[in-house]
Order: structure tokens, then sequence, then C-alpha cells
């Protein structure tokens, strides 16, 4: 008899063969981190039922069975060869197996060169990551599977993380997008993901196997697969089994299985992971936390005998909605605060309507709002006011502590963060792209783990070892937890030790801290997750101080808002009265816009009374029907300037140039020298999602930066184009602009090339010039571009090359030149028209679209004007900087800094491309450089897909912050959406 | 740019006899033998091995936590080394190397200032070790006698690393081994206090002698699983960047072959010459690292011609040998961190029958999204035995996670050596195929 067993890191799977390999037992079980005591259950229970079973071939496969099987002494398969085994005795014909696990996805390649390929440290993508969705959608998967199935289109969403996803679906959620939609957008996403991290340059053709648990249970996820490999794969029967039946296959020795389960017995773990100090060391001393808290309470009132005028706000934020009333001096007279499911008007409407059934003849002077729902909720109940989070949290921290200076916020997935100087907001610090360390993010472990969000942290309080469980995301921390339980981890320090994780993530990642000193002297802490008593604990503990948490932390926003709405009261608030109320109806629409080429998907909501709100559009266009002004964007003439380098018909053919990367800023150099070689240049198109598609099967490494990914598509664009030679030349250096220490490209953008030459299938037959360039020696070059270009071309001399390096030069110096004197007049006219001035300042490729997603046009929406950094970098003579300035696009960066710390106009905002490695430190230099001369520090994280709404966010308490947002342009953000 | 801009802590000539000196470990049989040299002049200093999550914790705590892994170690030790109220902090300084290429790690030392201030540690001077001249301290100049025995120090290091590899899995007495390195150690830090063990005909003698005495090791036979390590330089060397990543392999019946310290020495150098050769440069500086350049080679020559006397040995790949490897695989012109000598090594590796080869980075290293992880597809096409597994560090990773894939790759690595038993006995070395023919196969 031959016995397999998978222990994966959400399941056990077990089979049992006899002699003739006849599958004899299988059974499928969630194990809920009890790992040893479930193995030795089903062990136990094999020996009682099958007979012959007390001595057999076992072998252990599966993530998590690996240090049991070493323990026990049993042999270790590792799944994914298991995999290999069963399919090469099961499914001869097979080529390719793709298998999702709970926390795996795997890519087996069987024939034409066996490979085997899972993912790396990334969890996205896989059973964790669909989990998550559904509970974010509040759906079961067999829901999920259904919904999906009903979808009519798909929405963009991110699937490397389950954190991203979670900020690319809140919105759309909130936005009123249907959850049948997002169901198929979130497939459609692990299958990108899937194919982006794994098949790496290889064609996933041929007999394709599907696998695991999430690919057997959803049919939605095999359909979208087959959609995109264009393909119908096959789902074999006991296709949950392969990895149990590949170690039943693989195991060699024969083993007393009561043997094993003693051994199991005997593995009761010493308690091996890394701890902390606890929270509280005794129960006194935590009494006497809870009465220090206790002080700080907002005065309340009853609604039903308060007479007089009242004010409401309300707080639409990404998973709950909080709503109060106020009288006018701040008495807090209802409230309430609950999930909003992904759709917050509903819950308004009744919270309205229980108003006004309450007391009829309710005066409300004035209504205002904020949070992620803002605009929809502003909208649909015509509430006067809409007010930045930023500014609504502030007043609220001010009712309890004038003199506050800091204030931390951490709600359910955002966590806001700023100080205050001279009475205003000052430095503020979002998390972005990142919600590890939030509410749902306790939430998440606390229901994974079967408790409510407020026993779970209760746990935590008298934990006497927290786990040390680092500081890092959601997923990540999936893992780290399950370690710890495999390590014999209590619950109860589970427990404390997310409370403190939760707190180190939002110190050290998001507001980069290290100490008290640097946060403030008066810190009000605020958001449900600081309820939590562990939590509060923790921040104190962390940062060596005491703070205060009012004893609503978790309507702070809304109280804000109100206090907000109460000092600008009105005769009668706009807000709808009780008949409109009743009569409310909330329709939502999907629609193309059509207006311009970006075709954006438009979800537009209508509400009874002809008012409606329209969300999806990156400009205002399809809102206000006017041409946006984009004379005031230098991004925009930038674009500009580059896609007027057209193809000119030339002797010596065709050779292409893909528009990415520091090509950006090259195409000029490069297009006139060809051009004047008797070239015709052609270029890549700006991207898209479609062109990133295109390549994303070719990108070897997940986590390089997304601007870099981009190449695969541009190139294989140029390739399906007919384009035969392709020139894009590496560069260790860039031009020296003598603002730094040294001249270097990053490590990216200088060898991209090398990538992919060496991973681009299509690129067979292609000539691609990748050769070492270096513009930085100017003297030299031609003499070394004739060698390169001698390699490739016949007949092509010196003297030609050397007239036409020229040609490039002059060609890019009157670029830059243009460019810089267009920004100058951008300055002057905004000057004039006493606009604000942001100085966006990212790197040359920042300026593709589907890399920016719109930032630039989003802030001249808002009423500013935009010049890059290069526009105003060459005003400023080279500066001492604390970190060595030794790239040349980033020494562009400090310098455009330095220049703004000049300029009462102008506040610099920094574009990060996620997973730039180098942005780890010149985002610290720029925030220091700014500083250090009392100006704001702002950054906008950006990545495959980028959340406006929390870019948006930024730039508005950015504009708030900076004392510019007068009232027209309020109303234009605010109102804009509603029309 | 003047030292007052900077507002740097100098390290003064006072300081040498007053200050205890932290140098934060790496490759701990080379740093073992460049700490003595340094004691031997003088200096007072510490190899820091303190490990732990609290060393992380620092890190993570003063550094932008995006910043590679290797500077969140680095800078998290020292930090929690002066916390550990084992130095006296006024009368401590730090030591740190700085390159100067075009990737992050140019600016570890301005961060590990950075943290130092945010920390309380302003007062602590930190000392740039570099060979370019960046940043210069009254108290800590580099002499060329210095040079050279540190030098000496990485060839020795080279050296009894490479033999310690290759006899420990297989030595019938345990420990041996170990104790034999560890004799080593001694001696030759001894020499070098005495002024002997840096020229050029004692190294040779000495490289022969340590050859000899490894070779002699009794042995078993060697069944074991051959697998290369290769990667960014601190996660491929330092333990505690790499989770233990020898001792792990170790435990699971393999023999491990890191290409050794001298390859970097000379690719860094080489690295200015290649400038020159591609885009120009002063004929005169291209003469002096020339100069350089053939020095360092003697020095490997000379590692080289010790072990090939003994059959039992396998020789390191010479740097002119992995340099001809890549040619048409990936361009000399990609320097930064490993650049293409990481391409190198891996395929040097398949070459004397490592072809399991464990490609470690710090997660998100932005030059192995090129050298490392961007190569291993074309490595495969044209060695089709290659078995790569990229493996990410960074404080997050856990540490089953990483073993798991090292498994697989084991898994196939076992497989490939049983079919490979059914073959032919022979060792495995010649089941290779040749690497011209199979770049001009593959096209390339």
């Amino acid at each position: 008899m031959r016995i397999g067993l998978d222990i994966g890191s959400t399941t056990i799977k077990c089979v049992a063969l006899d002699d003739r390999d006849n599958l004899i037992y299988r059974s499928y079980e969630r194990h809920f981190s009890q790992i040893v005591a479930k193995t030795a259950e089903l062990l136990e229970r094999l020996r009682a039922e099958i007979p012959g079973s007390r001595r057999a071939r076992l072998s252990i496969s599966g993530s998590a069975g690996m240090g049991l099987a070493e323990n026990a002494g049993v042999p270790f398969i590792q799944e994914v060869f298991a995999t290999r085994i069963a399919a090469r005795r099961m499914l001869p014909d097979a080529d390719v197996i793709v298998e999702l696990g709970g926390e795996d996805a795997k890519i087996l390649f069987l024939t034409g060169g066996t490979e085997v390929r899972m993912n790396g440290s990334c969890a996205g993508g896989t059973g964790a990551f669909i989990d998550q969705m559904a509970t974010l959608l509040d759906v079961t998967l067999d829901e999920m599977d259904r919904l999906a199935g009903q979808a009519e289109r798909t929405y963009t969403i991110a699937s490397r993380c389950g954190v991203f996803a979670k900020s690319d679906i809140q919105p759309l959620l909130n936005q009123g997008a249907k959850k049948s939609d997002i169901a198929r957008s979130i497939m459609d996403a692990v299958v990108n993901q899937t194919i982006a991290g794994l098949a790496q340059g290889r064609e996933i053709k041929g007999n394709v196997i599907y696998l695991g648990g999430p690919l057997t249970f959803l049919k939605q996820l095999r359909e979208s697969f087959d959609r995109t490999l264009g393909l119908r794969g096959i789902l074999p029967e006991d296709s949950l089994y392969f990895v149990a039946l590949g170690a039943a296959y693989g195991g060699d020795r024969e083993m007393d299985l009561g043997a094993v389960v003693e051994a199991l017995s005997r593995h009761k773990s010493q308690r091996r992971f890394a701890t902390i100090r606890p929270l509280f060391e005794s129960r006194a001393e935590y009494q006497m936390f809870c009465e220090r808290h206790q002080k700080a309470s907002v005065p309340e009132g009853d609604l039903a005998r308060h007479r007089g005028p009242v004010h409401i706000g309300i707080d639409a934020g990404s998973t709950t909605l909080k709503a109060v009333v106020i009288s006018p001096d701040g008495e807090l007279l209802r409230s309430v605060y609950r999930p909003n499911s992904g759709n917050p008007v509903p819950l308004v409407r009744d919270f309205l309507l229980s108003l006004y059934q309450e007391v009829p003849d309710l005066q409300i002077r004035s209504a205002a709002v904020t949070g992620y729902g803002e605009q929809i909720i502003r909208s649909a109940f015509g509430v006067d006011f809409g007010v930045v989070e930023t500014v609504a949290h502030f007043t609220a921290a001010k009712k309890f502590l004038p003199q506050v200076d800091f204030v931390i916020d951490i709600g359910g997935q955002d966590m806001k963060c700023f100080k205050i100087k001279n009475g205003a907001v000052d430095n503020i610090f979002l998390n972005e792209a990142c919600s590890s360390g939030c509410g749902s993010f306790l939430q998440t472990f606390a229901n994974a783990l079967g408790y409510s969000i407020e026993e779970f942290a209760k746990l935590g309080l008298f934990a006497d070892a927290p786990v040390d469980l680092g500081s890092r995301c959601t997923v990540f921390m999936n893992s780290s937890v399950k370690q710890a339980q495999k390590d014999g981890a209590s619950i109860e320090n589970i427990s404390a030790g997310l409370s403190i994780s939760v707190v180190k993530n939002a110190l050290y990642k998001v507001i980069r801290a290290s100490s008290a000193r640097e946060l403030g002297e008066n810190i009000v802490v605020q958001g449900g997750t600081f309820y939590n008593d562990a939590v509060l604990r923790a921040f104190e503990q962390e940062m060596g101080t005491e703070v205060i948490r009012p004893d609503i932390a978790g309507l702070m926003g809304a109280y804000g808002a109100a206090l907000y709405a109460a000092a600008q009261p009105r005769e009668a608030s706009g807000i709808l009265g009780r008949e409109a109320l009743e009569q409310f109806s909330h329709e939502v629409k999907n629609v193309g816009c059509g207006l311009c080429g970006n075709n954006c998907r438009l979800t537009v909501n209508l509400f009874s009374g002809g008012r409606r709100f329209i969300s999806g559009n990156r400009c205002e266009r399809p809102v206000t029907h006017k041409e946006a002004d984009h004379d005031l964007n230098l991004y925009e003439y930038k674009r500009e300037l580059i896609a007027g380098y057209r193809p000119v018909q030339g002797p010596r053919g065709k050779i292409g140039i893909p528009l990415g990367l520091n090509l950006w800023e090259l195409l000029p150099f490069w297009h006139a020298l060809f051009t004047r070689l008797g070239f015709e240049v052609v270029a890549s198109p700006f991207s898209d999602r479609e062109l990133y598609l295109r390549g994303q099967s070719s990108i070897p490494s997940d986590t390089v930066c997304f601007p870099a990914k981009l190449l695969h598509g541009h190139v294989q664009t140029l390739v399906e184009m007919g384009v035969k030679t392709i020139f894009y030349p590496c560069m260790t250096y860039n031009l020296d602009e003598h603002l730094g220490d040294n001249h270097y490209n990053c490590p990216v953008v200088a060898y991209y090339p090398e990538v992919l030459s060496a991973n681009m299938p299509s690129l067979r037959g292609i000539t691609f010039i990748g050769d070492y360039v270096g513009l930085h020696r100017r003297r030299e070059f031609p003499q070394k571009l004739t060698a390169i270009l001698q390699k490739y071309f016949d007949g092509i001399t010196a003297r030609e090359v050397k007239a036409a390096v020229d040609c490039g030069f002059a060609e890019y110096e009157k670029h830059l030149r243009d460019l810089r004197e267009r920004g100058k007049w951008v300055i002057e006219r905004a000057r004039a028209e006493g606009k604000r001035i942001i100085v966006l300042a990212g790197r040359p490729y920042h300026v593709d679209p589907e890399i920016s997603h719109g930032v630039d046009r989003l802030i001249t929406s808002l009423g500013a004007a935009v010049v890059s950094e290069e526009a105003v970098s060459c005003y400023v003579d080279k500066f001492p900087t604390t970190v060595l300035n030794q790239w040349t696009y980033h020494s562009r960066l400090y310098a455009a800094a330095k220049y703004v710390c000049g300029q009462k106009d102008m506040e610099l905002v920094q574009l990060v491309s996620f997973g730039c490695g180098v942005d780890a430190i010149t985002t610290d230099e720029t925030r220091e450089i700014l500083e250090a001369a009392d100006r704001l520090y702002t950054q906008i994280k950006i990545d495959e897909i980028t959340n406006l709404g929390a870019v948006k966010i930024r730039l508005r308490s950015l504009f708030a912050a900076a004392g510019q947002m007068n009232q027209e342009t309020e109303k234009n953000v605010g109102e804009g959406a509603g029309i | 740019m003047s030292e007052k801009d900077t507002g740097r802590v100098l390290f003064t000539k006072e300081m040498k006899k007053t200050h205890t000196i932290l140098v934060p470990s790496m490759a701990p049989i080379h740093f073992a033998i460049v700490k003595n040299v340094l004691v031997s002049y003088g200096y007072r200093i510490e190899l820091l091995d303190n490990q732990g999550p609290s060393v992380v914790q620092e890190g993570l705590k003063y550094v932008h936590n995006d910043t590679c892994y290797p500077a969140l170690l680095v800078i998290g030790q020292m930090i929690d080394a002066l916390n550990s109220g084992k130095y006296d902090v006024d009368h401590t300084a730090l030591i740190i190397t700085q390159t100067g290429g075009g990737c992050r790690a140019s600016n570890y030392i301005h961060l590990l200032r950075k943290a130092l201030r945010r920390a309380g540690y302003a007062q602590v001077p930190v000392i740039s070790l570099n060979l370019s001249g960046l940043e210069k301290n009254s108290g800590f100049t580099l002499t060329l006698p210095m040079i050279r025995k540190f030098v000496a120090g990485v060839v020795y290091g080279d050296a009894l690393m490479l033999l310690r590899n290759q006899l420990a899995p297989y030595e019938l007495f345990a420990g041996q081994t170990e104790s034999l390195v560890q004799k080593w150690i001694g001696a030759l830090s001894d020499g070098f206090a005495e002024g002997r063990g840096y020229k050029m005909k004692e190294i040779s003698s000495n490289l022969r002698q340590i050859a000899k005495e490894f070779s002699e090791i009794p042995v078993g036979p060697k069944d074991k699983v051959r697998v290369g390590i290769v990667g960014e330089i601190y996660v491929k060397y330092a333990s505690l960047g790499n989770n233990h990543l020898e001792e792990f392999l170790a435990s699971q019946n393999c023999e491990v072959m890191v290409p050794g310290l001298m390859g970097f020495a000379l690719f860094k150098t080489d690295n200015r010459l290649e400038d020159i050769r591609l885009y120009g440069g002063n004929p005169l500086k291209k003469m002096a690292v020339k100069v350089l350049f053939n020095y360092l080679t003697k020095m490997e020559t000379a590692i080289i011609d010790a072990v090939k006397e003994h059959p039992n040995l396998i020789p390191p790949s010479s740097y002119r040998h992995t340099k001809e490897l890549v040619r048409g695989v990936i361009g000399y012109g990609n320097k930064m961190g490993e650049g293409w000598l990481l391409t190198g090594e891996m395929i040097e590796l398949v070459e004397q029958g490592f072809e399991n080869i464990v490609c470690t980075q710090p997660f998100g290293c932005l030059p192995n999204h090129i050298c490392g992880k961007g190569m291993i597809r074309k490595i495969k096409t044209l060695y089709p035995n290659a078995n790569i597994v990229p493996i990410d560090y960074d404080p997050s990773a856990t540490r089953v996670n990483q073993e798991n894939r090292i498994k697989l790759m084991l898994s196939v690595a076992a497989e490939q050596m049983a079919d490979r038993g059914k073959g032919a006995e022979t060792n495995s070395v010649s089941t290779l195929p040749a690497p011209r023919e199979a770049l001009a196969a593959a096209g390339a």
C-alpha cells in the first residue's frame, strides 16, 4: 500500500493506493493551521478504516508539510515535483500544467524541455488572494463564481497582491460598479498574474491541465484562463489530489503508521518564535491605562430632547460608513458606525430617514461629507460641503486637544497621519498602494482564525510573549502567522503580535519615524483601529509616549465634518428632505465615454431628481462636457512634442525604437540621428493596457518596476508592426548635467535592453541593437557609434555618423530648450492668472499616460498648472546633498526641490514608481530638502494601476494645506461631478 | 565637496588609539584574516557577529524600508551593536565599504550616517573603505603594504573557502577541515603581523602548502548533490543575509561551491578598462588600472595553480575564462552591482559540474533584475542541464518559503543525477556540453 499526504497552506489532502495502484481512499479537509493534530488524526483514521494500512509506503508533500515530515522522519517530496510525478503517470499527453493552491501558483512545462516554475515570495494570484477578494465582496466563493459568469465588462485589477487589489476594488465598489463585473475582473487578474509571473517568455500551449483547489472549484477561473490563453484546458478527475498522488507514487520507504503518529505526538513544538515584551505586565497596569484614556470624552446630548438647529457630518470611508448629528456647539446627539458592504448610498438614506422619523421637524442647518465616498454621497443627497479627509480629522482632533501637533488616523484600509504647524495641516503621510497595518488587516486575521475583531484584539492584551511578526504586507504576514502557529505560538501571542505589527507598519513604513520626538508633543490617535486597546498600547509603547484617544476615535472624520459644517451654517441645509428620501432611487449604468481616444469606461450613477454621478473618468470632460484646458500642463506639451517625431521614409529602411524608460527623453536624439542616416525611424506608440498585456508573458522578474515591464509590450508591438530592426541601446551613463557627483542611469534604465533580448522569443529573426553607448563622451561617441552601426549595416561611414550625431545632439538640445521655454511660459501664465504651480517631479518616462495615469490632468482639473522637473532643474547650481547624488534624473529631482524652496507659489509633488529601489533613497532626500525650507513634501506612488481617488485626496490636502484652495476650486471639485 | 559641507564626523589620528572600530561581517573567513591585518596596524577592531531579530528591527526602524535588505541588515547590525551596551559609544567607530557604482549600494554609507543621527549616535565616526578616494580620514589611511595585505587576505580567504567547501562535506573525521581552516587563519595572520606572507612568492608557496594539506584530508565517496551559490555580494556570502543558506544546503546532503571574492575584485577593476574601451577615455588612467588588473590576475593564477596540482581538488575558474563564457550572453558594459559577472558565475558553475544553482538577491535588487533573474532563461537555453532557482531575501520573506523553493531545485537535481547515473558512472563534469558549441547552436 502507498499513502500520500499533501499538507498545503490551508488544507490536507490524502490518498491511499492499493498494491495495484488503485485509488482506494481520498480525503480533502481544511486544517485551520492545526497541522500536527490533523495529520495525526488522519493517519489514525486511515489505520482504523483501511485494512492492511498498518504499514505503508508513506510520503508527505506540500508547503506546510516540510518541517513536519522532517520531525516525524517521513520522506518529504517537494510539491511541484510530486505533481510532476503524478502527471507523468496519469496524464502522459499533458504539455503544460497550471496549478493554483492556497498560497502557491505553479506552472509545469512537461514537454519540449521540462521546466517547473513556482511563484516567488509573493502570494498574489493564489487561493488566498481569491479568498480575500470574496471577503471584500462579501460573497462566498460559489457566489463569486456565479457572479463572474454574469459579468458584462471587466475592470483592470492588480492581482500582484491582495492588498493592491483591494485598493483597486474598493473605489470601484464605492463608485457603484457591479459585483458581477468585479468578480470576473478578479478572475482575470489572477490569470494575468499567473502568466506574467510564471510563464516568463515560454508560451503556454498544447494540452493544458488545470489542477488545485481554486481551478477545481471556480469554473469561471478556468474560463478566464481559456479565454486568455486561447485554448481549452482540461480539468482532470482528482484534480485536487495530484500532489498527494505524486507523493504516494514517489514514496519508497515502508513505514509503520503507528510509529509515525507517535513521532508526531512528540512533535509538540517548543517555543521557537521570536518574541517581544508583553503589552501589559498586569491587570492593574491595564486598569490605569483605561482610566487615563477615559478622560478624552466628547460631550453628549439626546437628539430626541434637543431643541434648535443641528449639523450633520458623514464620513463615507472605504469599508465603513460613519455619520453624526451635532449641536452647534459640538455636542454629539446621534451617531452611526457600520460596515458599508461596498455601497454607502442606502446606509446614508436609512440614517437620514431614521432622523426624520424620530424628529420630524429636525432643523438641519448644514451638512458636510468626507471620505472615499464623498462625491457620490454629495451628489446623491445634496450635501452642502465636501471636506478633504485630512481637514475633517484635524478639525475633530482640535476639539479634543487644541494644541494638537500630530494626528494619526488608522481606518479600515487607509492610514492618514499629518503634522500641524501654525494651525494648518502641514505634512501629510498616507499609506499608498499598501494597506497592511490597517483595520481590515486585523479583521482579515481575526476572521480567518474564527473570531470577531473585538474578541481577537482583546485576546492579545495579556499575552505573555507576543510574536514578533515584523512590519510587512498582509500576504507576507499570512505566512509569518502560519509559521508562528506551526512553531506553537498561542492565539493570544499572535493577536498581540499582529497589533504590534500594525503599529510598526504605521510608524516605520508610512510615517518613517523612529521616535516620538519626530512626531510631535501632542499626539491624537483616531480611527476605528484605535478602539482596539492592544493597538493603542502598542503605539504608546513603541513610541515611548502617552497619546490622546478620543472616545469617538472611529467617528472623528464624521465629527470633524460636522464641526466643519457647523462653522458655516446656512438658513437650511440643501440636504434631501424626508419626502425626497422616501422616493429616493439609485440606478447604475455602464457606458463608454467616447469623447476622446481614451474611451474610458464610465460608471454612471443616476439618482432620483435627475442628479447623477459619474466615475471611471480620467478627465472632467464627460462631466462638464468641456474640453479640459491643457495649456498649463507641461506633461501634455511634452507628449505632443514626442508624438511629433513621425517616421520619415529613408533608403536604409525601417528602424524601430521602443518608447519607454529613457527613450522618452532620447527619442528626439535618436530620431534625428537615424533619420539623417537615411533610416525610417518608427517609434512604438504611447503605452496603454493592451500594449502592456501584449508583452507581459516575457517578463522574467515580477518585482521590477512597471515602466520597465512596459517595454516588453513596446518591443512586441514593434515586432507586430513588422519592424525588422530594433534599436534600444544600453546606457550605464546618462548625460552629465553637472548637478550631481556622477551621472549614472539607474541599473534598470541602464540595462533593460539586455533583459528584452534575452527573454523575448519574438525577437528571433529580428536585429536587436542593444549595444552599450556613451553619449556622455561626446568627442569619442561618433567613432564608437560608427563601429557599432557597421556591425549591423553595410556602407555606413564615419563621416556620415559624425554628421548624424551632430544632428542628434542639436535636436536633443532643441527639444529640451523647447520644453523649458514652454515651462517658463506656463509658469508666467499661471502666475498672471493667480494659479498655483505644481512641479510634478518624476522621471522623463512618467509622462507616459499609462504610467502616470493622468495625474497631471487631475492636477490641472483641480485648477493648478503643471510643469516637470527638468523644466526648473536648470535654474539651480549643484549643491550638497546628504546622499550620494549620482543619477542624472534624480539630480534633476533634487535640483527641482531646491528650486521650489525659493518659489512661494510652487509645490513639488514627487511621482514614485512602485518597486523603484532608487526612490527609497530619493524620497527621503527630497523630503529633507523641502522640509529644510519649511516646504511641504508630497509623494504619489504609482503602479500598474493607480487609484486616482487616493491621489485626489492627497492633492486636495496639499492644496488645503498650502492655503490656496479657494472656494471656487472647492466648488469645482465637489460639484463638478454632481451637476 | 568639502568635508565641512557633508558635516560628517572624522576619524582622527587620536581616535586610532581611543576608538574601537566595528566591522560588519560578510564572508567569515576573509573577514577574519582582514581583521587581523588591521589589528597588526594598531587598530582596535571588532567583527560584528550579532544576529537575531533585533538586528532587522533596528534596520527597519532607521532605514527606509524599501531600501535593499543588505543595507537594512548591515546598518541594523551596527545600531544593534551600539545599543547592546558592549561598547562605549563615545569611543566607537564604524567602517563600511563604498564602491561608487551606479547601484544603490554606493549610498549605504550615507544611509548609515542618517540612521546614526536619528538613533542618537551622531558622534560615532564612520570610515569609508574605498579605493577610489571618495572620502578621507586622517586616522585611517591605506598604505600600499596595507592594501597588499588586504589583497593577500582576500586571496587566502578565497582559497580557504574554496577548499573547505570541497572537503568538509566528505571528510571522514568530523571537524578536521574546519580546524585546518582555523589553523591557517591563525598562521597567516601571525605572518602578516611579522610582515610576511603578502609578497607574490610567499603567497604562492603558502597557497601550495594550503592546497597540499587540504588535499590530504581523508574523504569518503563524493556522492553529494553539487550546488553553486551566486548572487548579490552580501546575501551571497553572509549567513545573516541568506538565512544560513550554506548550512541548509549542507543539511540537505549537498556540496556547495561559492565563487570567490577575487573574481569580484577583478571585475570591478576590469570595469574601468571596459568603460574606456566602450566609451573612450584617458590612456594614462588605462595604464594605471591595467597594472592593478595584472597584479590581481597574478594572484588569482596563484590560487588556480596551487589547487590544480591536486587532481582531487577543483580549481576555481579564472576571471578571463568566466568573461569568455558570457560573451554573446550579456554585454561587458553591464557593470552595476555584480553585473555580467553574476551571469558569468552561473555559467562557470554549470561548466564545473555545479549546474544546480541558487541565485540569491535582496528583494527588488535592481541590478539582479537584469544580470540575475533576467538571464536565467538564456542560460537555460544554452545549457539545458542548468537548474537555477532565484531566491529573494528580505525582512519578511519566510525561511520556509525559501527552503521549499530550494527543495524543488534539489528534487530536479537529484533526478538529473539519477538519470546521469543510468547513462554513465563517470563524474558529472564529463557530461557537460561544450559551451561554445552550445552558444553557436542557440544562435547567439
